[in-house]
């Protein structure tokens, strides 16, 4: 993978707010009263069991679920569904068509941003490690292939606001290594990273705050190393 | 005003269904076993063939859309692709339309390989005026699959999606139904004047395309 020059993000002081967020589905709260600030051009690091919240965290961040309670801010619009061209969300799922190739997947998605200069959809899957010219459909992809095509999906409409949800999982440590490598570039570039992970030392590089979950409640939310 | 989405939405539903032909097929083999099953039940001989083959096109094409239908969101559900979408800032009324007129495109090229079949097997020969077909069938067809992605969308969220969709398109396909049916017979039999019938389908086709685009959305980003 090789680190790219985006354009630098808005610089404000306050990229995304949670106050006093929480989401309950049915009677079960899956988040409780979560507050924080995300300041631009820095990596929060969401730590937490399974169940924790983190992903739920995540998708009221990408405007995917509405919080229950509380309030959240994104680029100063208090829904972030209004700002959802600035926010890149990579979940769990890769997010792409099987029946595609990874590069028609995204000039699909290229196309549905169409106020954003998406650089081509080669160049994005050069940056993540990717030969645009394979004639393969995503379908056919190992699992660490899909899960770097759904990165440079990610990647594609330039976003200030990465959210990314286990972007380590099926990966090599050599490409989890080269994918830090590459949001490290992103994040000198002012622009925001929440990632969820269980493989802490692989975060520690590019994290600069550490968000710990326990049953829906911010345990811990401080700066430093998550290895910690 | 729909926007450049529409068409890349369209190409890549156009794209997936030409690698796959998924849909084609299974709605082909469905609409084919009904007329021919139809045609060993009842004597497709004579008069009474004209008056029901009406009735069985527009059931084998009913039963044979909805098999489809139920598999419209299917690759958007597999690997939340349908996140992705509600993620891009072009509108759902887009991706909405593509689906439903790449169905439309696909139902129709099942009834045009069926046709000549159909004709053999209830030895049908039109009585009335045979181009009137070629607007029942495309409003009759609109009726099905823009109602049926619509309704298709809402129920994806349910466990029994493929049973709550029968259950919401039946009932509200009806009145396009018997619109349908009227005017099918009409033309081939050339008892009884379509006219009327065509109208009737054509305003069903314009108050549920115009209802579906305006909540589209909202089922769209429900959460």
């Amino acid at each position: 993978m090789t680190t790219s020059a985006p354009p630098e993000a808005s610089s404000s002081t306050v990229c995304a707010r949670l106050d006093q967020v929480s989401k309950l589905f049915g009677s079960f709260a899956a988040l409780r009263q979560v507050s924080a600030s995300l300041e631009p051009g820095r990596c929060y690091v969401l730590l937490g069991e399974n169940g924790a919240g983190k992903s739920t965290l995540l998708r009221i961040l990408a405007g995917l679920l509405r919080p229950s309670l509380g309030a959240v801010k994104v680029f100063g619009e208090s829904d972030p569904h209004q700002a959802r061209a600035r926010i890149g969300y990579m979940s769990h799922a890769p997010m792409l068509y099987d029946e595609l190739t990874a590069e028609e997947n995204l000039r699909y998605f290229a196309r549905l941003y169409p106020g954003r200069a998406c650089p081509a959809p080669a160049d994005v899957l050069r940056q993540v490690g990717l030969d645009p010219s394979l004639p393969r459909m995503v379908g056919q992809y190992s699992q660490g292939m899909r899960q770097r095509t759904s990165l440079a999906r990610v990647l594609l409409p330039q976003p200030e606001l990465l959210l990314l949800d286990e972007p380590f999982s099926n990966m090599d440590v050599e490409s989890a290594g080269q994918m830090v490598e590459l949001l490290a570039g992103f994040r000198r570039h002012n622009r925001t990273i929440v990632l969820t992970t269980h493989q802490r030392e692989l975060a520690a590089p590019i994290a600069d705050w550490v968000l710990r979950l326990r049953a829906g409640r911010v345990a811990e939310f401080a700066e430093g190393n998550p290895t910690l | 005003m729909m926007g450049g989405a529409l068409w890349t939405h369209l190409a890549k539903e156009l794209r997936i269904e030409w690698r796959s032909l998924d849909a084609i097929v299974s709605m082909l083999f469905f609409s084919g076993l009904v007329v021919v099953l139809f045609s060993i039940a009842f004597d497709p001989r004579g008069a009474f063939s004209q008056q029901i083959a009406g009735g069985v096109l527009c059931v084998a094409t009913m039963f044979a859309s909805v098999s489809a239908l139920n598999q419209a969101w299917a690759r958007e559900i597999r690997h939340q692709v349908l996140d992705a979408q509600r993620m891009a800032p072009s509108p759902g009324a887009e991706l909405y339309l593509a689906k439903a007129i790449a169905n439309f495109l696909f139902v129709s090229i099942v009834q045009v390989l069926l046709a000549p079949f159909f004709f053999v097997f209830y030895n049908l020969h039109i009585a009335g005026q045979a181009w009137l077909l070629a607007a029942v069938l495309p409003l009759g067809t609109w009726a099905l699959v823009a109602n049926g992605v619509f309704f298709a969308a809402l129920s994806i969220r349910s466990r029994n999606r493929e049973l709550l969709l029968s259950l919401i398109l039946f009932p509200i396909f009806i009145p396009a139904l018997l619109a349908m049916v009227q005017a099918t017979t009409g033309i081939l039999t050339g008892e009884s004047e379509p006219t009327l019938w065509i109208k009737m389908l054509a305003g069903y086709d314009i108050i549920f395309t115009t209802a579906s685009l305006l909540l589209f959305d909202v089922v769209f980003h429900a959460e």
